[in-house]
């Protein structure tokens, strides 16, 4: 009886710290929300080995493109509610930006 | 330039602010190398050039596949938009389509708008929109819509005027805005390069060759190297679309025009958080939005007279 609501409250506290910390360190599965031509938020910060996701609920479609010379990662354009995920194996910091709106830009940090 | 040719009657400026509709193009005459715009008419009565001017039309970012408010119907809207082609294009020679065709560059919605504008009977030039090259680095598009320029930029006469076509939708910069790129530029540089400053030269390109608005991406990072090779020319008019909206700017002898949409329109520069489509134009005010504006020459002179006719 104690055991389980020892790990009940155990298991809030977890719950409660992972969404205070948000979209940082110890979330499993980020995600990035592209809406009104901006990526939300705009930038992260994730452990290595983790995957990233984007869901694009904007009413126009977007890419998720690296923005370095040689891209590690490109999404194939997103359609409202499509999403596209990515595996940040390498520490770094990666800027990235839609192809079809340049202006729309955003970085994920792996460290 | 003249932007304020009273002998044509009404101020064209003042006439293509009052612009407000989707679904319609434009009628442009080309006089003595200066163009002149004549909205496009709701009845058969056409405003009429004489001699050898020069009459073209221009649609822009038809959008097929786009089918969220506040249009969930795309093709019926170009479909409006070509039967007034047809309904007022008199001895138009050509039709000029400002690019983003599609929405997502899918064969099929190619497909339905080729099959759409060809239902105007008027030779098209199409320039890709960034929406159009989405698949393959734009080699679909390219295959079916600019024949013969596998990357998009093209020319071609007609009547004494040199038309050149431009893709500044490719190889975007994180950050940037439209781009031209210096294989393109080198080319265009060539294209001018002996031409007599006296041909007329007609531009057209997606995205705003000039800044309109550099926080939503309208303009083109390496344009003004391409407007420096066109400076010397007499008569330039460079045509673009993108921005769902006519917005219009003259600069010495280059007057710029942004052309609206046949899908949906897109906010004045800061009105509105984002780019995006106008999602809550009610459904009567977007069919008030797609009637035509017709200018009309009266008397057989050159004065011309404006009347709104809506859809419904």
């Amino acid at each position: 009886m104690l055991r389980t609501r020892l790990a009940a409250l155990c298991a809030g506290a977890l719950l409660t710290a992972t969404v205070a910390v948000g979209a940082a360190l110890g979330v499993a599965a980020p995600q990035v929300t592209i809406d009104n031509f901006t990526f939300g938020p705009k930038e992260i910060t994730v452990s290595p080995g983790t995957t990233v996701t984007w869901l694009n609920r904007d009413d126009i479609p977007h890419t998720v493109t690296d923005a370095a010379e040689t891209k590690t990662f490109a999404s194939a354009p997103l359609d409202t509610d499509d999403s596209y995920s990515h595996l940040f194996a390498t520490p770094g910091t990666y800027h990235y930006f839609c192809a079809l709106h340049p202006h729309m830009q955003g970085t994920i940090v792996v460290r | 330039m003249d932007t304020t040719d009273k002998s044509a009657g009404t101020d064209r400026r003042g006439a293509l602010k009052c612009m407000l509709w989707a679904g319609t193009g434009a009628l442009w005459a080309v006089v003595g190398g200066v163009p002149r715009s004549t909205l496009l008419v709701g009845s058969a009565q056409a405003a009429t050039t004489s001699g050898n001017a020069l009459t073209f039309m221009q649609i822009s970012d038809s959008h097929i596949g786009f089918k969220n408010p506040p249009n969930a119907d795309t093709p019926g809207t170009l479909h409006e938009a070509i039967d007034k082609v047809n309904a007022l294009k008199g001895n138009a020679s050509l039709l000029i389509h400002t690019g983003d065709v599609s929405h997502l560059s899918r064969a099929d919605q190619f497909d339905t708008a080729e099959q759409i504008i060809n239902g105007a009977g008027l030779d098209t030039h199409y320039v890709p929109g960034e929406h159009d090259v989405l698949e393959d680095n734009g080699k679909n598009f390219f295959a079916r819509f600019t024949k013969g320029a596998a990357r998009g930029w093209y020319s071609f006469d007609q009547q004494g005027v040199h038309f050149i076509g431009l893709n500044n939708v490719q190889n975007l910069k994180a950050g940037g805005l439209g781009y031209l790129g210096a294989d393109q530029l080198e080319w265009l540089e060539q294209e001018l390069k002996g031409r007599s400053p006296s041909q007329p030269i007609v531009v057209f390109a997606h995205v705003p060759l000039w800044t309109v608005y550099q926080e939503w991406g309208w303009g083109t990072d390496d344009g003004a190297q391409a407007l420096s090779y066109l400076k010397r020319f007499g008569s330039v008019t460079v045509l673009n679309g993108h921005i769902h909206q006519v917005m219009q700017k003259v600069e010495g002898n280059v007057a710029f025009h942004t052309a609206l949409s046949t899908a949906f329109p897109q906010p004045a520069p800061g009105t509105a958080p984002s780019p995006g489509p106008m999602k809550d134009v009610p459904p009567g005010k977007l069919h008030s939005l797609l009637g035509v504006r017709t200018v009309r020459q009266v008397n057989g002179n050159s004065e011309l007279a404006t009347v709104d006719t809506t859809l419904v």
